[in-house]
């Protein structure tokens, strides 16, 4: 069960100016079926640019349905250059916060508010910029990289509460680590593949691959491995944390630390297992 | 106020009559059963007993039970043991739409070394066999298949597929955990080498599982350490739980047909009248070939969790079949390997039954829910024919 505020369930139970206004100013329409949830806001406006009323549909989950409805309460009465300063930060704080996997809710009334406002003023509908890299959802990388730079995003996990991209079927992961990558600056170059090492060389080489790319592969299940010693060809490492007692070490062993460091090092390594 | 609770593929009640028997062996009977006193020795012998209910419900031999902690233990432990039993085959095989048990330890494997098959499933949620059997190889070392699926209630073939697969030498493992205590099962005349269970979906507490181990099967322990059960699961055993789990089962098995046909008559009472009620609502899954006490039924056009919400309010607790409470705003990938369209799949909602339900029950329900779909479709901006659209081109 999510732990939505008393705020988010009093306003999903008794939603405000929910319908639709007709012959609105303007409209706002954000989402789909396909994602999930989706937005309608439509917008009565007077000749002060003030808003006199506002209503929305809503097709989701309790919060879009809150964010909805709490978007609607806030902007009623403002003028338009006062809607405009309303950010989806601003739809979560009325509410007393969003669950942080729900965020996207917020940024999608944010989303269909602007949207509104650009079509009471006639501005040209803005076009996503940018490559498409979330198929399920439509998202630009130039979306996630702003999404990125704004919420100080640092995980795919975040990015996916926010702007939903990577919630689906997983095969943007990649591109999206990519450009996570990118706009933090931790991206890091492949060092090449030196043809000869010296023995020096090539033990500080192997400990960086542990280092950089084994031990967080293998963090991420829980386990970890510490170089004993290199004789020749022979890598000698030993298995700790939940590789320890993990009943697929032998396969973890062979089949990636072995491949990567064949891969990175020089292809003729060997790695065996000493005891603890 | 009393839940109307409808979401037992979750966890079930545990029965009043289990909960009799567990008591006495907290405080007063609190041996250890491998202590060589009378006062410990005696608990074994009531483990004994609960054991050879537990494989009478199975149609197994006692000594083919192993009692564990979890179905999701019993599930890795048959897996691990066949890929170690068998280590130069290098390839298994499952379906789309298993349980995350199951699910997460084969992709965990396909990351590690493993090839694994996700056999896909039709529109009804049907195994499709042939592929299945396209890719049995020497290679294979085990195929793990559900018996029931714990969102739609429809039946794979697992005794049938354990045939084929067992005469190619290849380990045979079914996740039961749905299946147990709501179909009958007699392992004595199939080829399934393996078979899960979980206690708490069968009115037995929460924290105690089984792995049935035909005898002759390769084994390895999962849990290394006293030689409880024989050997095969370290650790000093859940007495308590056990000896509910076998009373559970001993229940089970007495009562399975006759409560079937009560909880079988409710949920189509439900099912029949909600589709009847609310327009636009199909159910999920092959409705022919399914656990009686399941239903997922999808609503187009609403969302799962302000379902579920609102029929909070009601203390009516159900389930749903949208992943959006899990954090992931995809459908869940059982309803997306059956390509149930985008305009229901966010909408679908699990109903499962017990014998504790009744009649009343299923009415409120059936009174309450078609008001909550007709709310949040008025909500909804797919519903109606809208007129409202900005006038500006794009």
């Amino acid at each position: 069960m999510w732990e939505y505020t008393d705020k988010v369930k009093e306003h999903f139970i008794n939603p405000r100016n929910v319908g639709e206004i007709e012959n609105p100013d303007g409209v706002g329409e954000v989402g789909s079926l396909a994602c999930g949830d989706a937005l309608k806001l439509t917008l009565k406006v007077d000749e002060n640019n003030r808003i006199l009323d506002a209503k929305f549909k809503t097709f989701g989950c309790a919060s879009a349905i809150a964010s909805s409805s709490a978007l609607t309460e806030m902007v009623i009465g403002k003028t338009i250059e006062e809607a405009r300063q309303i950010t989806n930060e601003h739809i979560a704080e009325y509410l007393g916060g969003l669950p942080k996997e729900k965020m996207h809710c917020s940024v999608m009334g944010h989303e269909a508010l602007e949207k509104a406002i650009a079509c009471f003023l006639e501005e040209p509908e803005k076009k996503p910029e940018g490559n498409l890299v979330c198929e399920c959802f439509g998202v630009t990388d130039v979306q996630i990289e702003k999404a990125i730079t704004e919420h100080t995003l640092k995980s795919i996990e975040e990015i996916t509460n926010y702007i939903k991209a990577g919630g689906g079927c997983g095969n943007c992961h990649e591109k999206i680590q990519e450009i996570i990558d990118e706009v933090t600056g931790s991206h890091h170059d492949k060092p090449p593949k030196p043809k000869r090492l010296t023995n020096i060389e090539k033990i500080k080489l192997i400990q960086e691959t542990l280092d950089r790319e084994i031990k967080p592969a293998l963090k991420q299940d829980g386990g970890d491995i510490q170089l004993v010693d290199v004789d020749g060809d022979r890598v000698l490492v030993k298995l700790t944390g939940t590789c320890a007692s993990c009943a697929m070490s032998q396969i973890t062993l062979k089949d990636y630390v072995e491949s990567k460091l064949k891969e990175l090092v020089t292809n003729t390594l060997v790695v065996e297992e000493v005891s603890a | 106020m009393k839940p109307i609770y409808v979401d037992n593929n979750a966890t079930t009640q545990v029965a009043p009559e289990v909960v009799d028997e567990m008591l006495p062996y907290f405080s007063q009977f609190y041996g250890n059963p491998s202590s060589m006193h009378t006062f410990g020795g005696n608990v074994a012998m009531k483990i004994k007993e609960a054991r050879a209910k537990v494989a009478e419900l199975l149609g197994a031999q006692p000594e083919e039970i192993v009692f564990t902690s979890c179905g999701t233990e019993s599930d890795s432990t048959a897996i691990w043991a066949a890929l170690r039993g068998n280590p130069e085959r290098r390839h298994l095989i499952t379906s789309k739409v298993e349980h995350p048990a199951v699910k997460n330890l084969a992709e965990y494997l396909s990351r590690h070394g493993y090839r694994v098959t996700f056999v896909p499933v039709d529109g009804k949620g049907n195994l499709d066999i042939d592929y299945l059997y396209d890719h049995l190889s020497d290679d294979t070392a085990l195929v793990s298949l559900m018996w029931a699926n714990n969102e739609t209630g429809v039946i794979f073939p697992v005794e049938e597929i354990a045939a084929k697969a067992h005469a190619r030498g290849i380990v045979f493992h079914t996740d039961a955990v749905q299946a147990v205590g709501k179909i009958p099962i007699s392992l004595a005349n199939n080829r399934v080498d393996m078979l899960s269970l979980s206690g708490h979906k069968l009115h037995a507490p929460k924290g105690v599982g089984t792995l049935y181990v035909r005898r002759g099967t390769k084994f390895a322990p999962f849990l290394l350490g006293g030689h409880q059960e024989r050997g095969r699961r370290g650790g000093t055993e859940n007495v308590a739980s056990i000896i509910g789990l076998g009373k559970a089962a001993e229940m089970a098995a007495d009562h399975m047909a006759e409560e079937n046909q009560k909880v079988q008559a409710l949920r189509d009472k439900l099912e029949n009248e909600l589709l009847a009620r609310i327009p636009n609502a199909m159910v999920n899954g092959d409705r022919e070939n399914r656990l009686p006490n399941t239903t997922s039924i999808a609503f187009e056009f609403v969302e799962g969790e302000a379902i579920l919400l609102l029929m909070d309010e009601f203390n009516i607790c159900a389930s749903s079949g949208s992943a959006c409470t899990s954090g992931s705003l995809e459908p869940s990938h059982v309803l997306r390997a059956m390509d149930v369209p985008f305009t229901s799949a966010h909408g679908s909602i699990r109903f499962s039954l017990s014998v504790y339900n009744t009649e009343a029950e299923i009415d409120l329900i059936i009174d309450k829910l078609p008001p909550i779909i007709e709310r949040l479709r008025k909500m909804s901006p797919f519903w109606s024919q809208s007129s409202a659209a900005c006038k500006v081109a794009g």
